[in-house]
């Protein structure tokens, strides 16, 4: 596999006032990898992965994602986030339009390509999510699960180089997780670049190259999989994990 | 309508006390409704007669309409109707056009556009209408050079403009957060995002209040008559001065207002209508 990095993070630090939720990280991640990335609620996730596609701005350090110098105010911002798709928790679809009308409007309207093009590629991710037969359907008409893996298709058929999946399956009922990650585990298989932060460490294990440990906005242990869960090197990494594996 | 009793997110509303609810229901507003406007006609009515007014109704329908050798014609009255549903249209169209404008710069985030926009707003609130009119009118017209007709028009726009574009922005910021957010990660601009995904989402939000907003225009648009421009209000002065039937002149014109204001109304709950059952 082509190993080469396509996001490097240098000493970022991320304040919102004076509050410094981000602290001196520094990460690589390469093409075709798949991290996942845990630890408690405020430990500074989400806000780091926000950062990978310029939806928050880091007050210092530097990041690079897909060769792209990223910074506030970057004329590049917006190609760039073309090539990285994030999923978010709360699926956020368009809901004044129909599943395929989600999938379509990015191609169209951003990347510019005709609708009969755009619509076969939407139909084709939507088999890829195993829900071509709601394509007519409005988002408000869809279960949790259902949704979730539109607003995993609407990403892929921008054709991105990269995913990122902020909890993606926190805000499902339990019985629709699984379809969910089914779905990204899939996905995985297909070679795309991933980075996800999640508690479920069912699909971590199955999928993950590399495993991060945050904790009050640092990174606190980066390992394989194998090593992380059977050896953890920090002691409050160990009690982490003791603590979401019990149930 | 949704259900009176259960309030948004579901939540149960406690029961109005009972003499509310006597006084909410359609029946018992009905009758207060007829009660009043009885009361009012009948005051008037006796009043005039007090005063020994002579009533001549059966002149007023030539004022709406009349049939001449040359056929069907419409009247001063209804001329004077589309007269100020052009002037509405024209300046309504100009409004919103001007309080988008206004709500995008002051959304901006731009420190210059939000002192730009909230002054333009504190200003308009803060001068009547009647001496904005005069401001466009009697200063502005002659430096610029436009008639009557104009300075009536960006008169109307300017005032309307000011509250359309607090419409807009209460409609924009209604649509959540991450809206912005999955529009800005497959790509899109700023205007791409609201062009295709906050404003046709605001749009639910905007119409009653926007509705209210060309309500209250039709009903403004009657003080152009101060500077003679060709509207019904212009029109019912000038009818009274050549007849001085200003009891039965000034009741008709009231009614086409109303009865404008009313369609309009109407017109828009059913569009809301079709919103709603589209989402
Ligand atoms: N927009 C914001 N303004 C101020 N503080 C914020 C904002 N977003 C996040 N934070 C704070 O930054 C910290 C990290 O948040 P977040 O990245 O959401 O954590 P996580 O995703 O790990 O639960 C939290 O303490 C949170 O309160
Ligand atoms: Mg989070």
């Amino acid at each position: 596999m082509n190993r080469h990095p396509i996001i490097e993070v240098r000493n970022l630090d991320k304040f919102y006032g004076t509050f410094q939720a981000l602290k001196d990280i520094s990460i690589t991640v390469h093409q075709g990898e798949r991290v996942v990335i845990c630890g408690p609620s405020g430990s500074g996730k989400s806000t780091l992965i926000r950062c990978f596609n310029a939806l928050e701005t880091h007050s210092s350090g530097s990041l690079t994602v897909d060769g792209v110098d990223v910074f506030e105010g970057s004329k590049e911002i917006r190609r760039l986030r073309q090539e990285v798709g994030m999923v978010f928790q709360q699926f956020n679809l368009f809901p004044h339009l129909n599943v395929l009308e989600n999938l379509m409007i990015g191609p169209i309207k951003v990347r510019k390509i005709s609708r009969a093009q755009a619509e076969r590629t939407a139909r084709k991710y939507l088999d890829r999510v195993h829900i071509p037969e709601q394509a007519e359907k409005y988002p408000a008409q869809l279960s949790g699960g259902q949704q979730q893996r539109v607003a995993i298709a609407r990403s892929l058929c921008m054709e991105t180089r990269i995913m990122l999946f902020d909890e993606p399956t926190s805000a499902l009922d339990p019985e629709m997780i699984n379809e969910v990650l089914d779905v990204m585990v899939e996905l995985a298989d297909t070679g795309m670049t991933m980075v996800v932060v999640t508690h479920e460490m069912g699909f971590a294990r199955k999928v993950a190259d590399t495993m991060v440990f945050m904790e009050d906005g640092r990174i606190v242990e980066v390992a394989p999989p194998d090593m992380f869960f059977t050896a953890p090197a920090s002691e409050r990494c160990r009690m982490f994990l003791s603590q979401i594996l019990e149930h | 309508m949704p259900d009176d009793s259960v309030g948004s997110g579901g939540i149960p509303v406690p029961k109005p006390p009972v003499h509310q609810r006597f006084l909410n229901s359609v029946p018992v507003a009905i009758l207060i409704y007829a009660v009043v406007v009885g009361l009012i006609f009948y005051g008037s009515f006796a009043g005039a007669q007090n005063m020994g007014y002579n009533w001549q109704w059966y002149r007023v329908p030539q004022y709406l309409y009349s049939f001449t050798d040359d056929g069907f014609q419409w009247g001063e009255i209804v001329i004077g109707l589309f007269a100020t549903i052009r002037l509405c249209v024209v300046s309504f169209l100009l409004a919103t056009v001007l309080g988008l404008l206004v709500a995008l710069l002051r959304l901006s985030g731009l420190v210059m556009g939000t002192a730009v926009s909230v002054g333009f707003l504190e200003l308009i609130r803060n001068i009547p209408l009647l001496v904005l009119l005069y401001l466009f009118y009697y200063v502005l017209g002659p430096i610029f050079g436009f008639d009557r007709y104009t300075a009536s028009v960006l008169t109307l726009a300017v005032f309307h403009s000011a509250l359309i574009s607090e419409i807009f922005r209460a409609g924009i910021n209604a649509i959540p957060l991450g809206q912005w957010e999955a529009a800005k990660s497959i790509g899109m601009s700023t205007a791409q995002s609201y062009r295709y995904i906050i404003l046709p989402q605001s749009v639910r939000f905007m119409l009653p209040p926007i509705t209210g907003e060309m309500v209250h225009l039709v009903k403004s648009s009657a003080i152009v008559s101060v500077i003679a421009v060709a509207e019904l209000t212009t029109v019912g002065r000038n009818i009274i001065s050549d007849t001085y039937m200003s009891f039965e002149i000034w009741f008709t014109v009231a009614i086409v207002y109303l009865l404008v204001t009313l369609i309009l109304s109407i017109g828009v709950s059913f569009l809301e209508k079709r919103y709603a059952v589209d989402q």
